[in-house]
């Protein structure tokens, strides 16, 4: 059980790129130490959506966001709120493995604290290194090589290396966005082993195109669509994994697990 | 594999540092901001202080000015002289940059390919008071001969009437030395462009059982238009506004409208002649003078950019 | 059923008449001789020699092309030997340049040359020494000590200013400010290097009063000329740096600033390093905006920021020039040669420093 609540609320979000409504009005609970899985045809919104559970639509000019997200309460849009902050309570992995290439493993575990300026001492540093590396099952395999360069990993690994970089600055909420689609099926299983490791630490919401993996994985299930091209994309139906998809309610969703369209 | 189970605690520092990471950031951006309107500044005063100190000459009484007859006077012989010298060079220059591109890009066998480009950068890399001496020294006696054949035989033509030039230092040596500095630059911009054709219609044309010319002229040569003109361009630029070749080779005189006696004279090589011994009126002049380069060449500058800009909607590659 | 609808030719259609595989290397040799007896008949010239074979090749092969193979095979064949010839035209004058600077410019160059300067060296010792009654003496230490200062100084201006434009032209700009800095950077890189001499003496004459001369206006005329080149081959090593590094280093919570500091900066650096070479290589070598700033001097001078500097290609073209004895200028312009030998040497070792750090500190991709 994890030491303290990290509950998501998201209450009528809307996605806005200039006036181009992308994500209508999207409203949903994610419960603390769950895994929620997003699903949906590709353009339906899924990763524009959690791009803004911490912020990080905002890279993009002119992206918006109406509506709240409340971490534990407190809202991430908020007047004051400063998103680099956001973003070290939040973390996230992305589709590509992206170390950064000219840092060896050790320092692109430790570039979410040292790149912030912060001093901390060797020995806290190793203490660090290690236990973010345990934690995204990559150490016994690196062990040995800390100080060699992030990008001489496979792509399984640095995606691993991507995750402990991501844990390693202790964020209460971890967000995927689609991690395994670059990576081959045995390390997607590391991965997906790897995911049921960390709930038991994390909230994590994972964004996938792979309804197994979906079902594998996640605790709850958030099905997005797309009406056509032009509309936003909304959610449609969000509930436990096993209900969606065994025994969803809206036939859309039906149609989409069962494989009819996209 | 276990994990320990630790407190989640706030990250080092994440809390003391809000406030200052917003200055960090804004500091930052305002560092870099200064330094593109620097740029901004620099440019602006390129302009004004030339105006400012081409003033005096071009309102100044016209006797007062070099050859006693007013700015403009003094001015368009030195505009003749940088134009044809750059035209020359053009002439020259062009047929041979795209023989070359074309040769790289299409004829030479693949492996070669990337050593020869090296070669003819190695022409770009020489500066250009070499070229000049190599001009004097090596050129200008060289070709000597075939100025004089030019003056006997077509002297009838305005542009070749003799006396030839006894040492060959003429403009149009100088032209020819000019063509050899451009030659890199356009050849360098044309094999860019030919290698990007796509293969796609390369391959189209020679299945339809075009020659390798044939095929050149239906898919290589149109796609790389545009980009061949602006490095055309661009070496013309760089051919009116280049001084020391011509300042060094060409044996400068009045106007006058034969190629291969000595005489005629460009802006730079005048400004690059003149200018260390001048004082007074005659710097404002020679200012005066590089302001109209400056213009010349920006026109020039400009249009390259724009032929570009305007015709990369109708490129091959949409 | 009739068979055979594939109509009888005499030669197939799939075969044509060519020419032998030969036939360029005979039609070579027969033109050299056609050139030599052309250029007998102008006066034994080497130009006259291989314009003569060249001509006489495109002739005898087109024609030859054309009866044999039709006529648009012997319009490719010309195509070819037309490009092959322009490559060959191309090479003469690098040749000769080379060839050229190493002919003459060796004789001189060497530890003496490079370590001693003009000061009281007059047209006198040149005639004696060109009569054998004197050692040959004169130098370019303070040329060389000029350039390198004057350099370093317009390096020291221009790669701050250059670098922090084009991170913001990278990184930040969005408007009308951006799309302005761009255009105008544009106009720069195509300002005449004697304008950008003349800027920088006018800005002096108005500061310092007319007629200042001295290293520090040089550098800031190199300047103008070197900040364009830097902020147009930066924006382009920065622009290579992949988006997601930047997103990684933002969901890190890792401010702006310092993820343009701290990531892409450490990425792009072995391409910005190399592009800030090929820009010194660039000026290393520039005359006309020297001329007219720091000018010219036999004495050593330390101090860029006052009077007279010397600078290795002023140094080439007062000597080509000006030689210290008019009757006999061949000391000069050998030490011309020998100080433009000094200033290739230095351009080349400068533009395969750029190429080896690109290649060497780029971002390792191995395991």
């Amino acid at each position: 059980m994890p030491a303290h609540a990290n509950r998501i609320d998201v209450g009528d979000l809307n996605v806005y790129y200039g006036s181009f409504k992308a994500v209508e009005d999207v409203s949903m609970v994610i419960e603390p130490g769950s895994v929620t899985a997003f699903i949906g045809p590709s353009g339906c919104g899924k990763s524009t959506f959690i791009r803004t559970l911490n912020r990080m639509h905002e890279v993009v000019p002119g992206a918006r966001v109406e509506g709240k997200v409340l971490l534990d309460g407190e809202d991430l849009y908020g007047a004051d709120v400063d998103p680099v902050v956001v973003r070290r309570q939040i973390g996230m992995v992305f589709q590509r493995p992206n170390p950064f290439p000219t840092m060896s493993i050790r320092d692109n575990v430790l570039a979410g604290i040292k790149l912030n300026g912060a001093r901390i001492r060797r020995s806290e540093s190793d203490e660090i290194v290690e236990q973010s590396l345990r934690g995204a099952n990559l150490w016994t395999e690196v062990k040995d090589r800390l100080d060699k360069p992030g990008s001489g990993l496979s792509g399984g690994q640095q995606q691993r290396l991507c995750i402990a970089r991501a844990i390693a600055v202790q964020p209460d909420v971890l967000l995927m966005d689609e991690p395994c689609s670059a990576l081959d099926p045995i390390s997607t299983l590391a991965i997906e082993d790897l995911i049921s490791e960390l709930k038991k630490n994390y909230t994590i919401v994972i964004v996938t195109h792979n309804m197994q993996q979906a079902s594998r994985v996640s605790d709850r299930t958030a099905f997005f669509n797309i009406e056509g091209t032009g509309k936003p994309g909304r959610l449609v139906e969000m509930d436990d994994t096993a209900k969606i998809f065994t025994n969803p309610s809206v036939q859309a969703t039906e149609d989409y697990v069962s494989g009819r369209f996209g | 594999m276990t994990i320990t189970t630790t407190d989640v605690q706030t990250p080092p520092n994440a809390s003391s540092t809000p406030a200052k990471n917003r200055a960090g950031d804004r500091n930052f951006s305002w560092a870099t901001r200064g330094a593109g309107m620097l740029i901004l500044v620099v440019l602006a005063g390129v302009a004004a202080f030339l105006l400012l100190e081409s003033l005096p000459a071009l309102s100044a009484d016209p006797a007062d000015i070099e050859g006693g007859e007013g700015f403009f006077a003094y001015v368009w012989p030195l505009v003749f002289g940088t134009l044809a010298a750059a035209l020359i060079a053009l002439i020259v220059a062009t047929p041979l940059a795209l023989g070359i591109a074309l040769f790289i890009s299409h004829y030479a066998p693949r492996r070669l390919s990337q050593g020869l480009g090296y070669v003819v950068d190695l022409l770009a890399a020489i500066p250009s008071v070499v070229y000049g001496l190599w001009g004097i020294q090596w050129l200008a006696p060289n070709v000597r001969g075939a100025w004089q054949w030019l003056a006997d035989h077509l002297g009838f033509v305005p542009l070749f009437t003799g006396p030839a030039s006894a040492t060959g230092r003429t403009l149009m040596t100088a032209g020819l030395v000019l063509a050899v500095m451009i030659l890199p630059i356009i050849t360098a911009i044309a094999r860019e462009v030919f290698l990007q054709t796509p293969a796609l219609h390369q391959e189209a044309a020679l299945a339809l059982g075009a020659t390798r010319w044939e095929m050149i002229r239906m898919t290589v040569l149109p796609f790389g238009r545009p980009g061949l003109i602006s490095g055309v361009m661009l070496g013309l630029g760089r051919a009116l506004g280049e001084t020391m070749a011509v300042a060094m080779v060409l044996s400068t005189g009045g106007f006058t409208w034969s190629m291969v006696t000595s005489g005629n004279s460009t802006i730079a090589a005048e400004i690059a002649l003149d200018f260390p011994e001048s004082a007074g009126l005659k710097t404002n002049t020679l200012i005066a003078a590089g302001l109209v380069l400056f213009v010349i060449t920006l026109a020039v500058n400009m249009a390259a950019r724009r032929v570009v800009t305007r015709r990369q909607a109708f490129s091959g590659a949409n | 059923m009739t068979t055979d609808a594939v109509p009888a030719t005499a030669t197939g259609t799939l075969t044509h008449r060519r020419l032998p595989r030969y036939a360029p290397a005979v039609t070579l040799a027969l033109s050299a001789a056609v050139g030599a007896g052309l250029s007998a008949a102008v006066g034994f010239s080497v130009p006259a020699f291989v314009v003569g074979a060249l001509l006489a090749y495109m002739a005898t092969i087109t024609i030859a092309a054309g009866v044999v193979e039709g006529r648009r095979k012997a319009v490719d064949r010309l195509v070819t030997s037309l490009v092959y010839a322009a490559f060959g035209i191309a090479l003469v004058p690098l040749i000769s340049v080379v060839w050229s600077v190493l002919a003459n410019g060796l004789p001189r160059f060497g530890a003496e040359f490079l370590t001693t300067s003009l000061r009281n060296v007059t047209g006198l010792h040149d005639q004696q020494a060109a009569e054998g009654l004197a050692p040959y003496i004169g130098g370019a230490y303070h040329a060389v000590l000029g350039t390198f200062l004057i350099t370093a100084l317009a390096t020291l201006i221009s790669v701050p200013v250059g670098l922090l434009a084009s991170i913001y032209l990278v990184e930040y700009g969005r408007g009308r400010l951006a799309r302005a800095i761009t255009f105008f950077v544009d106009v720069m890189t195509g300002i005449p290097s004697i304008v950008a001499g003349l800027f920088a003496a006018a800005l002096f004459g108005v500061l310092f009063g007319v007629g200042t001369r001295n290293g520090f206006a040089g550098a800031v005329a190199l300047s103008v000329l070197m900040i364009p080149v830097v902020v147009r081959s930066s924006e382009e090593m920065l622009r290579i740096v992949p988006n997601e590094l930047r997103e990684a280093a933002y969901a890190l919570g890792i401010p702006k600033w310092r993820a343009v500091v701290r990531v892409v900066l450490p990425t792009a650096i072995s391409g910005i390093a190399s592009g800030i070479t090929l820009a010194i290589a660039r000026v290393v070598g520039e005359t006309a905006p020297l001329i007219v700033t720091a000018g010219f001097t036999s004495s050593i001078n330390n101090n860029p920021f006052a009077d007279w500097m010397m600078s290795l290609p002023a140094y080439v073209y007062s000597q080509a020039m000006r030689p210290l004895s008019g009757s006999t200028p061949e000391p000069s312009l050998d030490r011309a040669w020998a100080a433009a030998l000094t200033l290739v040497i230095i351009v080349m070792a400068l533009n395969l420093v750029a190429r080896l750090v690109a290649r060497l500190f780029a971002p390792k991709n191995s395991r």
